[in-house]
């Protein structure tokens, strides 16, 4: 069965469409890998075999019934736990929804249903995705497949875990600051942030809502571009969605040819803060572009350097009223309700019990931002920044296709590391946050491991809003080629899962 | 201290807050229907509930709602504007923060002319915004139905969610002693521009237009105002005049004191028409407005905004001209119309084929005395414009007197059937039948031979004595005109 964890998304839909393998055996060979894996890496908040494998029984009987389904159907697929699901329970990683069974699917969610995906379970993340690490989990961190001493990442830690561990060939996640391409970053795989309203946030439990962008996970290129597909596009339910058709990613992905692209180095983007590494492996990177036939030159982007101070007041703004919700009053967790306390005493209790400290921290930052007296100079300064961004991105879209830096300054942290220091944590996002904040689009693309630690760097390729095939296009060519010079993936290096009965092929 | 004392000391300055639920057919955000009177948390959704992941999509005929009203009342529509999220915690909203505008308006710097005792006021309209209303909470155990000593309490989210529309005046100096009349003029005349826009019920009583009553007094002579009190629980037009009054009583007492007004919420008593302190608006709540993420900014189309002007339907002050023209009748008798709420039903006759003054004379006359002493508003009388349409019909062709006009609508009015039915069982007709008419006025001249002669030799004026005996004779049912005629006739001075 191993053999088929290995096998390609993209494969794996071939094989079961033509009949050669079921859907449930796919799952299943995934369901004993997670078994298997689990105890160590914690990439899953929820797996339920039963449900898992009655969604793989359906996809078989509906292509035995001659149904054409999409290139995915029958795959399996890991889901952030910050997608409500009918079937699963969903907790966005809190205490304060532990065991919440949504009565509704998120629009991603149905969407995966439809395309004829299995669920396989619900991932781990940094409580209500606010953190880089997957350690601020009310249920304990994920590991990094590469190093279980290390983050997976983080927010979507468990999906990027779950798939460089090949416990799924695919996954779904949230990118608000990098929460997607900064986890495809340390864990050696693919992760994509569609353009802002490419992808739809109906029934994803908001951290910010003005940044939130599902996207998603996988080992390679053109998988991340099916999955894509398959979930994004206008939705009715969301009125910041984009009334506009996918941007041809699939065809873009297949395509992998760049000759003639121009490509702009993000010049605010390198030197201190960042690992020798791990520049090295951008610098060989952007050399390779340059061999593609590409034109490399350098962009200046000023106001980028203003994009995190901007983003930690923007994000935690909106997450201090999108989290006003949590109550107690109608659903979650209530604590004190003893029938002697108020309505405003439970509330308070349960929000104290219920909420990790990082999201306290956030709640706390937003609400004083947002005070009357201060919005100005903090919600109000940052909303200027963030046009400042935009128009920095114009300017440099004018001169190049697209633009390249560092997904992250550094490989996976040790976890621990940076828990008790938010300012090192938040350092984390400083390349991915302008595309956040510009609403463009950007992937995570593996190019090597950093010399000092052998941990994977990943090379962020930024496009256009709704210019998303863009980021495939180039993703597809520099993976071709840097597969070519490693004779495999990038994840062929990961040691293996010691101990855990499973051997790289 | 007594309204007239308070008034030779202090100048009052008024304020109006009111909130119209709309009557679209789904709620401002979700597809829930908005039907008023479902048994609780029947409709709601995951939107309107505030499950997590739930997002909202902005409901376009509340939006046009809005800004039809916006153009009723003379207001600037804006260009581009925003929602925004205003911010607090309360039970009953159920996202902890509701769906608001806040610096950004849908409709600006409009007016809305009212006429109290003969004079036209000017109510400036400082804005006009579109947000959601919150459930509804109820509160069990306890003295005073509200939350503090409450047992226990329970929130029903139906309400949660309907698109309310928040109409805000300016400040409204100089109405001096007419204050509460002309408070209640406001809110009657913007009941009558919602209802002629056909965008709400605003049933008061049902809560779906509620008003919050600002008042605010300074010393005669003084140019700055004083500190307002904000008066909710304010839900008939009886007791907006009512809380406006007790305002200023209660504000002139303190002031006079020496005592300062405290800026607060204040609940109005409809049982004594006083107020009570709330909640204490000193420390300002900080509601940290922001522009709602979720939702895209409206940039109502220009070309589109002039076709919802062109479109308007006439408003409640241009028709009531209209129809005084029409109906050729006094400033103070429409007024009279007006507040007794029988424009419409005086229309109505008319179109039913009343001659306007007939339909007036009924309404006004006969039937608001009836209304009155049944302790009821006049359209409430079980009677209907075309039956009294009718009746001033049979009055008309002489089939009825207006004594008997009055017993018919008796008739109607205790359920006897149409004035035709209550006519027939009553037997009610005219004297119409000039054999008995003749009989009977060859009897009155016998018996008054002195008046039948005084007319004969020319004193005509003293045939009205001759027609009185006819009418007696007949116990009312001749038809006096035609009596006169005949008996002018038999005495040969016609
Ligand atoms: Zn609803």
């Amino acid at each position: 069965m191993t053999e088929l964890l290995h096998k390609t998304a993209a494969e794996l839909g071939r094989l079961i469409a033509a009949r050669e393998v079921s859907a449930v055996e796919v799952t299943q060979a995934h369901l004993d890998r997670i078994a298997e894996v689990e105890p160590k890496v914690n990439a899953f908040l929820h797996v339920d075999p039963e449900t898992t494998l009655a969604q793989a029984r359906a996809v078989d009987e509906r292509i035995a019934g001659g149904e054409r389904l999409g290139p995915l159907a029958g795959v399996p697929v890991a889901h952030k736990d910050v997608f409500t699901t009918t079937d699963m329970p969903t907790t966005a990683g809190s205490k304060i929804l532990e065991g919440w069974r949504p009565p509704y699917d998120a629009t991603v969610t149905s969407r995966l249903r439809e395309a004829g995906l299995v669920i396989l379970g619900k991932t781990n993340l940094d409580e209500f995705a606010m953190g880089s690490s997957t350690e601020n989990s009310a249920y304990g961190p994920t590991r990094n497949p590469w190093d279980l001493s290390r983050i997976p990442g983080g927010s979507s830690g468990g999906s990027s875990a779950a798939v460089a561990a090949y416990e799924a060939p695919l996954s779904t996640g949230t990118d608000t600051g990098g929460s997607i391409r900064q986890p495809a970053a340390v864990t050696g795989i693919v992760g994509m942030k569609p353009t802002y309203g490419g992808s739809s946030r109906y029934g994803l439990i908001a951290f910010a809502s003005s940044l939130d962008t599902p996207g998603p996970f996988a080992r390679n290129v053109l998988d991340a571009a099916l999955l894509h597909e398959a979930f994004s596009g206008h939705d009715v339910m969301d009125s910041t969605s984009i009334h506009a058709h996918v941007p041809p990613v699939v065809e873009a992905a297949r395509q992998a040819d760049i000759a003639g692209l121009r490509v702009g180095v993000v010049k605010e983007f390198g030197g201190e803060g960042y690992q020798p590494g791990v520049l090295a492996r951008f610098h060989e990177a952007v050399e390779l572009l340059e061999s593609l036939g590409a034109k490399v030159v350098e962009v200046s982007c000023p106001s980028f350097g203003y994009a995190l101070p901007a983003y930690y007041l923007i994000a935690p703004s909106e997450c201090s009223s999108n989290l006003a919700r949590f109550d107690a009053m109608r659903y979650g967790l209530r604590v004190g309700d003893d029938g002697t306390r108020s309505a405003e005493e439970v509330m308070s209790m349960t929000r104290a019990a219920g909420f990790g400290p990082e999201v306290k921290r956030r709640i706390m930052l937003g609400t004083y931002a947002l005070s009357s007296g201060y919005y100005d100079a903090y919600y109000g300064q940052a909303q200027k920044v963030r046009t400042l961004i935009s128009r920095d991105f114009d300017a440099a879209f004018h001169q190049v296709d697209v633009l390249v830096s560092p997904t992250t300054p550094t490989t996976a942290f040790p976890i621990g590391e940076r828990a008790d220091d938010p300012m090192a944590m938040y350092l984390a996002d400083l390349c991915t946050i302008p595309t956040n904040l510009a609403g463009n689009a950007a992937i995570s693309v593996p190019c090597g491991l950093a010399d000092e630690d052998g941990l994977p760097v990943g090379l962020q390729i930024m496009a256009p809003v709704l210019g998303d095939d863009r980021c495939y296009r180039v993703g597809a060519a520099v993976e071709k080629a840097l597969e070519d010079r490693w004779g495999g993936s990038l994840l062929t290096k990961a040691p293996a899962l010691e101990g855990l009965g499973y051997q790289h092929g | 201290m007594p309204y007239d004392e308070a008034l030779e000391r202090f100048e009052p300055v008024l304020g109006l807050e009111t909130h119209v639920e709309l009557g679209t057919e789904s709620k401002m955000f979700c597809g829930c229907p908005t039907e008023f009177g479902a048994p609780p948390n029947t409709h709601v959704c995951p939107v309107c509930l505030a499950l997590p992941g739930s997002l909202p999509v902005a409901n376009a005929e509340a939006i046009e709602s809005t800004i039809r009203i916006g153009l009723a009342l003379n207001c600037t529509i804006a260009e581009w504007c925003r929602f925004a999220r205003k911010n607090y915690f309360y039970p009953d909203m159920p996202k902890n923060y509701q769906i608001s505008q806040y610096d950004e308006p849908l409709c600006t710097d409009g007016y809305l002319d009212v006429v109290v005792d003969g004079e036209t006021v000017r109510i400036e309209i400082e804005r006009v915004h579109l947000e959601e209303d919150t459930g509804k909470s109820t509160h069990v155990g306890g003295a005073t139905g509200r939350i503090h000593g409450a047992d226990y309490s329970i929130v029903d989210y139906n309400r949660a969610g309907i698109p309310l529309v928040e109409i805000v005046t300016k400040p409204i100096p100089g109405t001096d002693r007419l204050a509460p009349e002309v408070a209640r003029a406001y809110v009657t005349e913007l009941r009558e521009v919602m209802r002629a826009l056909g965008v709400s019920d605003v049933r008061m009583e049902e809560g779906s237009l509620r008003c919050d009553v600002n008042v605010s007094l300074m010393p005669r002579g003084a140019s700055e105002w004083g500190t307002r009190s904000e008066t909710k629980n304010v839900n008939s037009l009886r007791s907006v005049e009512r809380a406006v009054r007790g305002e200023i009583e209660r504000q002139a007492a303190i002031l006079a004191d020496g005592g300062r007004i405290v800026q607060e919420t204040r609940h109005f008593h409809e049982d004594t028409g006083r107020t009570t302190s709330g909640r204490s608006k000193e420390e300002a709540q900080d509601y940290r407005y922001f522009p709602e993420p979720d939702l895209l900014p409206m940039a109502p189309d220009r070309e589109w905004v002039a076709s919802l002007k062109a479109d308007l339907p006439e408003l409640p002050s241009v028709r009531r001209g209209r129809l005084q023209a029409e109906w050729g009748v006094s400033d103070l008798d429409m007024a009279a119309m007006h507040n007794a709420d029988a424009i419409d039903l005086v229309e109505a006759t008319v179109a039913a084929g009343a001659p306007a003054a007939d339909a007036r004379k009924w309404w006004m006359g006969e039937l608001a005395r009836r209304a009155n002493e049944a302790g009821k508003p006049l359209a409430e009388l079980p009677i209907t414009p075309a039956e009294v349409a009718r009746v001033t019909e049979l009055v008309s062709s002489g089939a009825l007197n207006d004594k008997l006009a009055r017993q018919v609508l008796e008739g109607v009015l205790a359920g006897e059937g149409s004035p035709d039915d209550v006519v027939a069982k009553r037997g009610l007709q005219v004297v119409n039948d000039e054999g008995e008419l003749l009989a009977i006025i060859d009897k009155v001249l016998a018996e008054n031979a002195d008046a039948a002669d005084k007319v004969r030799s020319g004193k005509v004026a003293a045939a009205g004595a001759l027609v009185g005996g006819v009418m007696k004779a007949s116990r009312g049912k001749a038809d006096a005109a035609r009596a006169r005629e005949l008996i002018l006739e038999k005495l040969g001075v016609s």
